[in-house]
């Protein structure tokens, strides 16, 4: 719960199964039995006032891996994402019933302490959104909300996450000097090593390169995969080849459904179901 | 009505959007340039006509008053003789009714705002008070003075204004009365009124102008509605609020009616030393002056009217001082 970024969470240290071609496996394939699952999602439903963006999703994301959530705007999987940090609450007029649970903890009661469950879940936005401070202030923001810290602490945690975001060795003459300098692909870095430094389990990322031109896109998607050995992370993307170079497990949403969910290679090679066949392919949405 | 397929029987296919474009009238291109240039000419005219009538009134008012103008005047209570009068009075009482105010309507204003802006859910109870404030900004200020005369000066009549309770010693910095009577303090309060809907709209439009995405991304990492509004949004506008909230006390600073209906004396000579001191303030000074008969007093009205202009210009120019050095810190 307060694992520094220098001591992440306890890693899989099983090595991965290199990806393989062309396994079928059932629609919904569970997720194996070795590893643990980090959220769960059953049955869950969410509305936007009348809307109904959500139709009972059961969806299981592994402890530190890569799960991406794909398929056309309008799907439902930012909704979903939102959820998981409850970023949809200040939405007017949006909830939501069912399960979704974070180690347990159920992520939609009432009386769950947002601001800590946001501590524990990061999250990566579609737009870099650095704060108008130094860079070393949009690092040290998250930190210094939730403790005090003494001043060496902190610098060695802006140090340690600024490394983590792999971002350190082109920051770390300036971090004084405004985040606005820096190019959108570093401010995108810099919007990681700010959710990363609070100590989080999971990151969330919107769409985190749909902004970005594509060697900065390289740049977060190797990071990305670095990332994954401390940290659960569901990344959202309109972009099927960035989903099958960064995850371990896809998702495929439509229209408010989980049409199919499972290996990633699974699911780009040899799908079950022909609408995700059709999506994967580029025939559709 | 004609059928489109029977007045072009002709038209077998469709035509493109160059081919409809091409075979439309052609509208005069002389006729629109003259209607551009005419349009361009009226604007400066009307321009033009702003500023002449500025420059009139600066170039008047100087000349009728800067011959008045000098240490002595600035220095000087006023006086039944016109060349040993001053603005001393009236000079010190605005700026200490605009200290007042600043220190009174800031926190009220710009707290009102933060409520507004960042913390109340959409409700029939927000409109309802967002529409009062933007119908109050339009209430005539002698309204207010009224109110003040009533909230402040008289207290609601709850206590006897004549033999009013006092705490300290009238010589004291920290002398208090209540009711407040038409002191500075009552002063102060009253302009408050005036200016506080101008403090409240001018905040939240500042507020408004932070982007979401950085209010997002404040509450993604944990902070809690007041850390993102204290550490972002706050820091962020400013420039803006502080901006509005000169630019409100110039307004204040300007005000003659409500103060007048206080039941201020008009003829003071002294200076405030506590909240409770009598006051005159520039524009009743110079109203007063105006409305005696001999030309000297008419002079003076001038030359106070250049040193409150003075005041307001130096108000102006300090808001955007604080805005430049703001931003730059903030960038």
């Amino acid at each position: 719960m307060t694992t520094p970024p220098n001591a992440p969470p306890p890693r899989n240290l099983e090595v991965k199964p290199p990806m393989t071609v062309g396994a079928p496996a059932a629609a919904a394939a569970p997720v194996a039995e070795t590893e643990h699952i980090a959220i769960r999602a059953h049955g869950l439903d969410s509305w936007y006032g009348s809307v109904q963006a959500l139709k009972g999703i059961s969806l299981d994301i592994p402890n530190c891996r890569v799960t991406a959530l794909i398929g056309p705007s309008g799907c439902g999987k930012s909704t979903f994402l939102r959820w998981i940090n409850r970023m949809n609450d200040p939405i007017p007029g949006a909830r939501a019933s069912g399960t979704l649970k974070m180690h347990g903890d159920d992520l939609l009661s009432r009386s769950l302490d947002v601001v800590e469950l946001r501590r524990r879940v990061g999250m990566v936005f579609q737009k870099p959104n650095p704060f108008t401070k130094s860079i070393y202030d949009n690092v040290a923001f998250g930190p210094r909300l939730h403790r005090s810290f003494r001043r060496a602490d902190l610098d060695e945690l802006v140090e340690n996450s600024l490394r983590a975001a792999a971002l350190w060795d082109e920051v770390k003459d300036r971090l004084k000097s405004s985040a606005l300098g820096l190019s959108g692909g570093q401010q995108q870095r810099l919007c990681i090593a700010r959710a990363i430094a609070v100590g989080p389990e999971v990151l969330l990322m919107d769409e985190p390169c749909s902004a970005l031109d594509p060697k900065s896109t390289a740049s977060i998607e190797q990071l990305i995969r670095e990332l994954e050995t401390s940290y659960t992370i569901v990344i959202v993307t309109h972009n099927m080849q960035q989903a099958a170079r960064v995850s371990d497990r896809t998702a495929f949403f439509f229209e408010g459904t989980l049409v199919e969910c499972g290996s990633t290679d699974r699911i780009f090679t040899n799908p079950a179901n022909k609408q995700t066949e059709d999506y994967v392919s580029g025939r559709f949405g | 009505m004609h059928s489109l397929g029977a007045r072009s029987p002709s038209i077998a296919r469709t035509r493109t959007p160059g081919e409809i474009v091409a075979a439309a009238t052609p509208t005069s291109q002389v006729g629109r340039r003259i209607v551009d240039r005419a349009f361009l000419g009226v604007c400066i005219a009307f321009t033009a006509l702003a500023v002449l009538l500025l420059v009139v009134l600066l170039v008047s008012i100087w000349q009728d008053g800067h011959a008045r103008l000098s240490w002595q005047f600035l220095s000087s209570f006023a006086s039944r003789k016109t060349e040993e009068a001053g603005v001393r009075a009236p000079l010190w009482g605005s700026i200490w009714v605009c200290v007042i105010c600043a220190v009174a309507a800031l926190p009220i204003g710009v707290g009102t705002a933060i409520y507004l802006e960042e913390f109340s859910k959409r409700s029939r109870f927000r409109s309802f008070i967002q529409l009062n404030i933007a119908n109050l900004a339009g209430v005539p200020s002698i309204v207010y003075g009224i109110l003040g005369l009533t909230a402040f000066a008289r207290a609601f009549g709850t206590a006897n204004s004549e033999s009013p309770i006092t705490f300290g010693e009238p010589e004291s910095f920290f002398y208090l009365q209540l009711p407040f009577g038409h002191g500075v303090l009552a002063g102060g309060l009253t302009l408050m009124l005036v200016v506080l809907p101008i403090v409240i709209v001018s905040s939240q439009e500042a507020l408004r102008t932070v982007p979401g995405s950085l209010r997002t991304a404040s509450l993604a990492l944990g902070a809690t509605q007041w850390q993102t509004t204290w550490n972002i949004t706050l820091p962020a506008s400013i420039p803006m609020i502080m901006t509005g909230g000169i630019l409100a006390m110039s307004r204040a600073i300007g005000e003659a009616a409500p103060i007048l209906v206080l039941g201020v004396p008009l003829f003071i000579r002294s200076t405030p030393t506590n909240l409770m001191s009598d006051f005159t303030v520039l524009p009743l000074q110079i109203y007063n002056w105006s409305m005696r008969q001999q030309s000297g007093f008419h002079e003076l009205a001038a030359a106070g009217i250049i040193v409150l202009l003075a005041v307001l210009l130096t108000l102006n120019a300090l808001a955007v001082i604080i805005r430049h050095r703001l931003q730059r810190t903030n960038g």
